[in-house]
């Protein structure tokens, strides 16, 4: 058995490497919530922003500075992936949108393969080996940096949903779509706009995670498995669902790894996603119409 | 012995705080149009979920032939030939009209040619032989409609439940698929009809069954049911029945 | 048997022959090893998206995780023969038996949730990276190492010191399950299985049993996918975890049928040699740069579908119709 202080410790690093899979999940939640597909394309997103933050280290800026300029531009790439190539190209039909997003994820992962090579890549940053110390544990600082921007991404998409007339749009296009088109709303940009916004959070996440992970073509392939585990943990759609999940998941691999060894962890996400969607796809909250 | 071909006792259907069907008793003999008619939202389409068995009832029985029906799946229930259509078309998109009802077919004829040969059949039968080799998705809402029926009636029921095949048409459509159905009870089949269109309902049932909020208000010969006090009341609205009888004795 | 139905049984079947025939005369044209690998491992892509195709394309039930029954068929025929020391045949049919079985309870508990769509999709990649986990980390399996097979060059051991006998072999499997497909297509098990792609609800109100139907054409669509795998291992001697149950075995298995032409018997080779005609050209072009054939095909996927859903084979029937047209006036 492992003393209390180890557990906890355990508990809270879980807690922090949880908040980054909640931000990711509620990115992916969103988009399914209002285009009612998955985003395969969202582990690639991940990598491709990941990339980005790397270059602009690279160049002198530091991602927490980076981000301020990544999430308009991700954002926009986002807008326009949904808008000009995944909407069009699926005419409508859900499982085209899956082997679109599919064919994005194929594309965008390996011309990241083909432009950087398959070698990891990492950054120094000056608060890398920054510690917090709470007293009873020492938290590494950039994963501490890490939960507190999620925190503030995950209050600020809650208001934008909440208190804009976007949010509301993005909202009443989620409930029902043709209801909203009746009405006026355009639901071709609705969809942009919702696209986009995930995209900007995984540009939020990729810039928070740099610093104490590394990046390589293949890397978003991890995180999205897990995001994909939380969100139908959490309910599709849900995006509390996806942030309570998000740290569960992140509590329950820091544990994992502390009793089972790591590979073992892996594979108890994955046991959880199986039985997760094969006893209740509808998800441990939210329940889906 | 003769049990009733279809007999539903009890049967209701609560979807959260909704209670769609509410106690339904009725009992279809062999041979004959029956139609169920009522207000929107009366629980028409419900009860014929819950006799094809695409939902299962929250209580009550549901006996074909003298055989409970109430748990089996759609599939068993369509094997032991209870047929239904769909009121918003279930077309199968990309196969010809050929293809959708060879499907239907397959059923009862496990060999390819013999079912495309049924196939051929039954869409002399609903008017759709000229059709054949068209897509499903090329096809109007009238020969949409007459693709459906074709399909359940490929599969040789013995009780066809129509839910309403006529919607959508124009007067004219109706008066061509209105001599179908009267051929189609001819060849034997027993038709329950969930219907709006009232001019087929008269010249086709010889029984009605009237739902309103779940209940049975009333059963019996077209006629009867259109003078039918609770049935006027559900459609036009409390007091309608007494102004209107009112109104026949002033201009009576 | 009428004559109009002996005239349909050639229409259907002799395309298939004649195309085998053609490809079967490949290794008379060249005697270059590195022509034959390529062919061997084009046709070995071409199996596993037949298997995929019929789940998928007919069934309209996309999986992303058919490596789950690639891998199980490669590591079945290599560790019954190196664990067990099986005949090579044996080990081969009991591999496909072992991915059909494997097909069968993947299906049996995706389909019994009623999982379609998106959530299948998840569930049968999640599945595969299971197997892929614990085949890299089981001492069974060989581990990270993997499991190789004894190079024994026999007839009876199942390998051949010439490509061209392993080829061959490759296309009567081809072949074989072309004819399958084909006779699929003419079935009332054909019918149903596209009746459920069309319309579930439809196809349960006709009287299918779609559960069934399903379980059947994944435990089917598993099996010639295992065959797929289990050739693999025979073919290099030697199976790992990545190359066994890794996410690009998935990936390849269901692009080949996409771009050729989803629910089409030959979709899977036609989308197979445009596949490999197109990394080729890439690699004569830009050089060996790993990851831009692979990048073209996702390029090609959405390309295919945005402006032409029914594949490529699709794509030539239409320019085929609109020349005959223009011949005809």
């Amino acid at each position: 058995m492992f003393a209390p202080e180890i557990v906890i410790a355990a508990v809270i690093n879980g807690l922090l490497t949880g908040a980054v899979y909640a931000l990711v999940s509620v990115a992916l939640t969103l988009v399914y919530g209002v285009l009612h597909i998955i985003n395969f394309a969202h582990g690639a997103i991940l990598t491709a922003a990941m990339f980005a933050a790397f270059f602009a280290e690279q160049a002198g800026v530091d991602p927490l500075i980076a981000v301020f300029g990544l999430a308009p531009l991700f954002f926009v790439l986002g807008y326009g992936a949904q808008r000009y190539i995944i909407g069009p190209a699926s005419h409508g039909e859900d499982s085209n949108t899956l082997l679109v997003t599919l064919g994005l994820s194929i594309l965008i992962e390996n011309a990241l393969l083909a432009a950087f090579g398959s070698d990891t890549r990492t950054i120094d940053v000056p608060y890398g080996f920054s510690t917090v110390d709470l007293g009873f544990v020492f938290l590494p600082a950039p994963r501490v940096i890490a939960f507190a921007v999620t925190c503030v991404t995950a209050t600020l998409l809650w208001a934008l949903l909440k208190k804009t007339d976007t949010g509301k749009a993005i909202r009443a296009v989620a409930k029902e779509k043709l209801g909203a088109a009746l009405v006026g709303i355009d639901v071709a940009h609705v969809y942009a706009v919702t696209f986009g916004l995930g995209a900007a959070c995984l540009a939020i996440a990729a810039c928070v995670l740099l610093p104490s992970y590394y990046v390589q073509p293949r890397v978003g392939d991890a995180y999205v498995f897990v995001a994909f585990t939380v969100v139908v943990l959490g309910g599709m759609g849900s995006a509390p669902g996806a942030m309570i999940g998000g740290l569960f998941i992140g509590v329950v691999e820091s544990l994992s790894g502390l009793y089972f060894g790591e590979s073992l962890g892996q594979l108890g996400i994955f046991v959880i996603f199986i039985l997760a969607l094969l006893v209740r796809p509808t998800g441990l909250f939210g329940a889906r119409a | 012995m003769s049990a009733p071909l279809l007999s539903v006792q009890n049967a209701s259907k609560r979807f959260g705080g909704v209670l769609a069907v509410d106690s339904v008793s009725l009992t279809i003999n062999a041979g004959g149009i029956t139609g169920l008619i009522g207000p929107n939202g009366a629980g028409k389409t419900t009860l014929f979920t819950l006799i094809s068995g695409f939902e299962r009832p929250t209580s009550g029985r549901i006996a074909f032939q003298g055989v409970d029906i109430g748990a089996l799946a759609p599939h068993k229930r369509a094997a032991l030939g209870v047929a239904r259509t769909f009121q918003i078309v279930q077309p199968f998109a990309g196969l010809t009209v050929r293809e959708n009802i060879a499907v239907g077919a397959h059923l009862r004829h496990a060999r390819r040619d013999e079912a495309l040969a049924k196939a051929e059949a039954v869409s002399e039968r609903v008017g759709l032989a000229d059709r054949l080799n068209a897509p499903a998705s090329g096809l109007t809402i009238a020969g949409r409609k007459r693709l459906e029926l074709a399909r359940a009636l490929a599969t040789e029921p013995t009780l066809l439940l129509l839910d309403e095949v006529l919607a959508g048409l124009n007067p004219s459509e109706v008066r061509d698929v209105i001599p179908i159905i009267q051929d189609i009870r001819r060849g034997g089949v027993t038709v329950l009809m969930v219907e709006h269109v009232m001019q087929a309902v008269m010249s086709l049932c010889e029984t009605v069954f009237v739902l309103a909020q779940g209940r049975i208000i009333a059963e019996g010969s077209p006629s009867a049911i259109t003078k039918d006090a609770n049935v006027i009341e559900a459609y036009l609205g409390h007091g309608a029945a007494k102004r209107l009888a009112a109104r026949d004795v002033a201009h009576g | 048997m009428t004559v109009s139905g002996a005239r349909g049984m050639f229409s259907a079947y002799a395309p298939i022959l004649v195309v085998a025939a053609l490809l079967a005369l490949t290794p008379l044209a060249t005697s270059a090893n590195t022509v034959l690998n390529a062919m061997v491992l084009a046709l070995l892509v071409a199996l596993a998206g037949q298997g995929w195709n019929i789940l998928g394309g007919y069934g309209g039930q996309f999986s992303f995780g058919h490596a789950a029954f690639f891998g199980t068929g490669a590591y079945g025929t290599a560790l019954l023969q190196a664990r067990y020391g099986l005949n090579a045949y044996v080990a081969f049919a009991a591999a496909i038996g072992a991915g059909a079985a494997v097909g069968a309870a993947i299906g049996f508990l995706s389909f019994r949730s009623g999982l379609r769509g998106s959530y299948f999709a998840l569930v049968t990649l999640a599945f595969a990276e299971v197997f892929r986990i614990v085949a890299n980390a089981s001492p069974f399996t060989g581990g990270a190492a993997g499991t190789l097979l004894k190079l024994d060059v026999a007839p009876g051991n199942f390998q051949f010191a010439s490509r061209a006998i392993f080829f061959w072999i490759a296309l009567a499997l081809v072949t074989l399950v072309l004819i399958l497909t084909r006779a699929i297509e003419r079935s009332r098990f054909g019918a149903y299985l596209v009746a459920i792609r069309e319309n579930e609800s439809a196809a349960q109100a006709l009287g299918i049993d779609t559960f069934k139907v399903k379980l059947q054409a994944i435990t089917l669509s598993a099996a010639v996918t295992a065959a797929a795998g289990a050739f693999y291992a025979q073919y290099f001697l030697y199976v790992n975890a990545d190359i066994a149950y890794g996410a690009a075995v998935s990936v390849e298995a269901l692009l080949a049928p996409i771009i050729g032409g989803l629910g089409t018997a030959f979709g899977p080779l036609i989308g197979t040699l445009a596949l490999h005609g197109l990394a080729e050209g890439a690699k004569a072009l830009t050089g060996r740069i790993p990851g831009i054939d692979v990048a073209l095909y996702g390029a090609l996927v959405v390309l295919v579908i945005a402006f032409a859903p029914k594949g490529l084979r699709g794509l030539a029937a239409r320019l085929g119709r609109g020349l005959s047209t223009r011949w005809a006036s």
